[in-house]
């Protein structure tokens, strides 16, 4: 019968006001949690895939978007660009840019992006093939490796795109040719994970392919009505599609009337003049560019308001929590005094008493922690379905962070400070008093 | 056992009560009789070490207790008192048994189910080992009370009024066990009362005026 094993009897002698305490200390430390796992797992996802990009040049809109869509595939692009607009920026003797990546979407499959673009695009993101080859030829695909594995597609596999980035059976292009996976890429953990890359010709063939309606709506500029209408396409329909053409990975340069979605450009160093590259595009031509960092952390400051104050309630339920052990301490002192006061008799010393209510405070506070972050794991896990769900990125809730381990020493404290006063009132116990009284 | 000098008390404001001095050797038994505001109860805790010695020595086991204090008087007090009160009262989220358990932990001891299982014996509480105290009758409360002081093998018994919450037939069941077992031990047993049923039991008596 040591003092641990006394606390934890003394606690569930009064069952309910040990639940209420564990409840309460459970959801506070288990939001907090719960917030960590979150806001950790979405600034790894948005700095993993900030792939040293400086700057995101593409149609006039929102900043946000721009970089949303074309750095993190999770909005609707701002609009396209013609390829006489981008190419100075693909020269590779550009005095400023080390390398830029075109990318050109407005198709799906089965709700992941196919994007046309370059060979590039695997330097980006340190992707590197895991089977098969890269995209030789127009509507040839490699994936990535996240799309292989969960539409269960192999080398060789065929399918059709959809119109849009949902999934919609009525926005098939059925009369467009099938695009061919020819390789799998490695899974690297960020973006091109969830990406169908091919050739940007690819993108721009099944929107050229006998649809003229299409023609007549990509003709018009800023066709940027909803999620479904933005894709890179032309207005000109001269291609052989009986066979694909082979696609020498720049060849879409020779083209200047083309459109592409976005450039995602890295400088040869960040001075003033790539600064000033920034501020001469957006003031001087019909493009728009954008900083991803600044954008991000313009998200981040958005989305902090809304944590600040979960971070705050969580903070007040702690506090209560704190309370209630507190009150029922120091409220089973009053009933508990001859007990006490016995264990006096029997040998137990001052400390004794202090070190018996102290440890059921603590007890408290670490197993309504333990409570909490078990409950923050869980939701976080069914939460991931969900944001994989709409976001495609990969959330887990059986991560675990160095952080937690603060939560669960921020418990020991705060359960110490909660049974502190009852645990010196314990303490201050007079024996002969509390016996004489009866 | 136990040897008292001068030991007088006053609590603040009110007049001393002057104790006559005892002198009590292992295997005695005394009854201190004394009406109500004589002092007994005073008396019984300073022998305890329960209140703090103003005036006077008092002697237990050869060790003076004024030269105890804090977590060593505790600790002395475990090991060598055992005191049965007139309330008994236990820890409520404990059964007999843990209780029993916590008082041999609190003293120091190595924990020993066996041995409480004989002194529940000896005290016909055998049926009672796993029993919640809260469940307990008077008499049988007031008999766990006995083994609770005889369960570290102390050297020296205090009895505040141990039977006066008792009908007659339990009043001489719980005297007689702690005669009994206060024999058994070769402890000194001193028992604080007014209960004039106790006075054909225990010969060695002082008076308290």
């Amino acid at each position: 019968m040591n003092l641990l094993k006394l606390s934890w009897k003394n606690l569930t002698y009064k069952p309910l006001n040990m639940i209420l305490s564990l409840v309460l200390f459970a959801l506070g430390t288990g939001l907090v949690a719960l917030l960590l796992l979150l806001n950790t797992q979405l600034q790894k996802q948005f700095e993993q895939n900030l792939a040293g990009v400086d700057l995101v040049i593409g149609a006039k809109g929102s900043p946000l978007q721009l970089i949303l869509s074309s750095m993190y595939h999770i909005d609707a692009p701002t609009g396209n660009i013609s390829v006489k607009e981008a190419k100075p920026f693909l020269n590779p003797k550009h005095p400023l840019i080390k390398d830029a990546l075109p990318l050109s979407m407005g198709d799906s499959y089965q709700g992941y992006r196919i994007i046309g673009t370059t060979y590039e695009i695997l330097e980006f993101y340190k992707a590197s093939i895991a089977q098969g080859k890269l995209w030789e030829k127009t509507f040839e695909v490699t994936l990535g490796a996240k799309i292989a594995q969960d539409l269960n597609l192999k080398i060789g596999d065929e399918f059709k795109s959809s119109h849009g980035f949902v999934i919609d059976d009525n926005l098939t292009h059925d009369d467009a040719s099938s695009f061919v996976v020819v390789g799998i890429l490695e899974s690297t953990g960020s973006v091109i994970d969830q990406l169908i890359l091919t050739d940007t010709r690819s993108v721009w063939e099944v929107h050229d392919h006998g649809a003229h309606e299409a023609s007549e709506e990509a003709s018009s500029e800023n066709h940027n009505h909803n999620h479904d209408h933005d894709h890179a396409h032309g207005d000109h329909d001269h291609h052989d599609h009986a066979s694909p053409a082979p696609a020498s990975p720049k060849s879409f340069l020779e083209e200047p009337d083309q459109q592409i979605t976005a450039l995602l450009l890295r400088f040869k160093n960040r001075g003033y003049q790539s600064l000033n590259m920034q501020r001469n595009i957006n003031e001087n031509t019909d493009l728009q560019a954008a900083t991803p960092a600044i954008e991000i952390n313009r998200l981040y400051s958005m989305m902090g308001v809304g944590t600040d104050t979960l971070q705050v309630l969580a903070m007040v339920i702690v506090f209560v929590s704190a309370l209630s052990v507190f009150i029922a301490l120091f409220s089973s002192l009053k009933e508990r005094k001859y007990e006490l006061a016995l264990m006096r008799v029997s040998g137990a010393s001052r400390g004794t008493l202090f070190s018996l209510l102290i440890l059921e405070g603590v007890l408290l506070a670490i197993l309504g922690c333990i409570l909490g972050l078990i409950l923050s794991h869980g939701s976080m896990s069914l939460l991931s379905d969900y944001l994989e769900e709409s976001y495609r990125y990969p959330f887990t809730g059986w991560m675990f962070l160095k952080e937690e381990v603060w939560l669960i020493v921020g418990a020991l404290i705060i359960g110490f400070v909660a049974a502190l006063i009852p645990a010196i009132q314990a303490s201050r116990t007079d024996i002969s008093e509390t016996l004489t009284s009866s | 056992m136990l040897k008292t000098e001068d030991l007088a008390f006053s609590y603040r404001g009110e007049s001393t009560i002057h104790f006559p001095d005892i002198h009590c050797q292992r295997g005695e038994q005394w009854l201190l009789l004394g009406q109500s505001g004589s002092g007994k109860t005073t008396l019984l805790h300073l022998l305890g070490g329960l209140r703090t010695i103003q005036k006077g020595k008092i002697e237990i086991n050869k060790t003076d207790l004024s030269q105890l204090s804090g977590a060593a008087l505790d600790h002395f007090r475990g090991q060598n008192i055992g005191i049965v009160f007139q309330q008994a009262h236990f820890v409520r989220s404990l059964n007999v048994a843990e209780n029993l358990l916590l008082v041999q932990k609190l003293a120091g001891r190595p924990s020993d189910l066996p041995h409480i299982k004989s002194i529940l014996d000896r005290l016909h509480l055998a049926p009672k080992l796993y029993a919640q105290s809260e469940n307990l009758s008077q008499g049988e409360k007031q008999r766990v009370a006995i083994a609770r002081a005889l369960v570290n093998k102390p050297g020296l018994i205090l009895a505040d009024e141990p039977t006066s919450a008792l009908d007659d037939s339990n009043c001489l069941e719980v005297i007689q066990l702690l005669e009994e077992q206060a024999r058994e031990e070769n402890a000194a047993l001193l028992i604080v009362t007014h209960d004039n049923r106790l006075r054909e039991v225990f010969k060695k008596q002082i008076i308290l005026s």
